[in-house]
């Protein structure tokens, strides 16, 4: 690795000041399970790296019902998913932040790192686009603040200017008849790339036979240059009736947006496939978790006996 | 680039050292403390040979700059054993087998120990997720999870 100068300021004034300095020359350090690895690969080179983890506002994960969750982009995975606030109302977060990587990655990895780094395959950012996720952005000029899905702009680029960072993740209040899921397909259980990862939120109106959509967001990993927010797949299932053919109808719509490579990981016409089958068993999930029915994550998957991906 | 001075604890005891911004902990504990239980296997992130603790928090610390430890408690292999011998880990991961080369056996301690302090009672289901970040190519991995297992069953 290229030596670099290191620096740790303690507020997001000195942060955006030396990063603004050094242009392209500088990076934000997070947790550097993305970073250590691409500067020891010489993808990045350096000149100054901006370490993060000092500043009070990016350390900070707190929920309030009027304005939601606050994600620092500084906080590691751990810290996330071991959070009640996380647990209770964000579950779909639960869902991605645990399988990012194993339990030592997870002791560094961000939500930040891993929106910035801006991989296709990133796995919560599909989660974060399905639950409306804001980027809230420091720079030299100020803050401003973007959707999650218009952050990613090509493999590995994001919209951040030279001199601006990620401060956190907004996530707006979840309301009652609301459920969100994750999900990912990989060859093995876990520490692999998403062949294919889909996320989605719905929420609710009415009950019983009754139950309607009100509003759906669907968002896939690895099936293009950067995560894909299915809005038109969503939509179209907003006002119809909870049902496993309205469902499948959503799901072929998501297979129409997704526009994969064939790779190492599999073939473009599998992720396809893939696509249909993630998208039904997120939109099932995250039904019966707006409906206030305990659906597991993949860590703990092999507790349930039934077959959770059909409705009741 | 001029060399950064750092104070942290290792295994307990103050430490000072002098690095450069580029260098990883693994390598500063390694080849300039003289903490070589700690092994460089993938030097990526995959394969947990460099496990340590970092403030108690399970890391791989090929992923770690020398310079963030900082004022941070840092926690190796060589802090593993008690004042009066081996951990029970370590004495079960003996008796069971659970290495043969041993190069992944460091961080499969460090990990399985930091694992028994989150949770002193896990399931295998648990043990194996839990160490899934820990990769060996000689055992198959099942004497290491009966180990820990038995550890587990041990400590209380
Ligand atoms: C063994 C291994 C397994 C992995 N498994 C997975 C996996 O299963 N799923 C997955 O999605 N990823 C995985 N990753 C990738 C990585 O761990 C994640 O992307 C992680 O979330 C990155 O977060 P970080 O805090 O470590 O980011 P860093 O490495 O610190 O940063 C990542 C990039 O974003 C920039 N950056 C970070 N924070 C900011 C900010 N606030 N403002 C501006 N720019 C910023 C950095 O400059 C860098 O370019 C894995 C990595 C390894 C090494
Ligand atoms: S050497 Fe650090 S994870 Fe392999
Ligand atoms: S004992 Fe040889 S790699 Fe695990």
């Amino acid at each position: 690795m290229k030596d670099f100068e290191y620096t740790a300021p303690a507020t997001l004034r000195d942060a955006v000041k030396l990063l603004a300095e050094k242009g392209e020359n500088a990076r934000v350090l997070a947790g550097g399970t993305d970073l250590i690895v691409q500067m020891r690969g010489r993808r990045y080179q350096p000149e100054r790296v901006v370490d993060i983890k000092k500043i009070p506002e990016v350390n900070e994960l707190t929920f309030s019902p009027r304005k939601g969750l606050r994600i620092g982009a500084a906080v590691p995975c751990h810290i996330i998913y071991h959070n009640s606030d996380v647990i209770e109302r964000y579950p779909g977060i639960v869902d991605a932040a645990m399988i990012i990587g194993g339990i030592q990655i997870q002791g560094r990895a961000t939500l930040g790192g891993n929106l910035c780094n801006a991989s296709p395959s990133a796995d919560s950012i599909p989660a974060l686009i399905a639950y409306g996720a804001i980027a809230e952005i420091q720079g030299p000029q100020g803050k401003r603040k973007i959707p999650v899905e218009e952050f990613c702009v090509s493999p590995g680029r994001n919209a951040l200017q030279p001199g601006e960072m990620l401060v956190c993740i907004q996530i707006p209040q979840s309301k009652s008849n609301t459920g969100a899921h994750y999900l990912r397909f990989i060859p093995r259980n876990e520490m692999d790339i998403a062949v294919v990862g889909v996320g989605a939120c719905v929420e609710l109106a009415g009950r019983g036979k009754a139950q309607t959509f009100k509003r759906v967001r669907i968002a896939l990993a690895a099936v293009g240059p950067t995560p894909i927010f299915a809005s038109a797949a969503g939509a179209s299932l907003e006002g119809q009736s909870v049902s496993e053919e309205s469902i499948l109808a959503a799901a072929e719509a998501a297979k129409s947006v997704a526009k994969p490579i064939s790779d190492m990981r599999g073939p473009a016409e599998y992720r396809t496939h893939l696509v249909g089958v993630l998208t039904k068993r997120a939109l099932i999930g995250a039904v019966k978790r707006a409906r206030g029915e305990h659906v597991p994550n993949a860590v703990q998957e092999h507790e349930s006996a039934h077959p959770v991906y059909t409705l009741s | 680039m001029s060399k950064i001075h750092i104070s942290c604890t290792i295994n307990g005891e103050p430490q000072e050292f002098l690095c450069e911004a580029r260098q990883s902990l693994l390598e500063v504990l390694r080849e300039d403390l003289g903490f070589t239980g700690t092994k460089e296997g993938c030097n990526d992130g995959n394969c947990g040979a460099c496990s340590i603790t970092l403030d108690g928090v399970l890391v791989d610390s090929c992923l770690v700059l020398a310079v963030e430890a900082e004022g941070k408690q840092i926690v190796t292999v060589e802090g593993v054993a008690g004042p009066d011998g081996l951990h029970p880990l370590q004495q079960k991961f003996l008796e069971h087998a659970g290495l043969q080369c041993g190069i992944c056996t460091p961080g499969f301690l460090v990990a399985s120990k930091a694992l028994l302090e989150a949770n002193p009672n896990p399931t295998e289901h648990e043990v194996r997720h839990w160490l899934a970040g820990n990769l060996c190519r000689c055992t198959g991995y099942d004497k290491i999870v009966r180990a820990v297992l038995d550890a587990a069953g041990q400590e209380n």
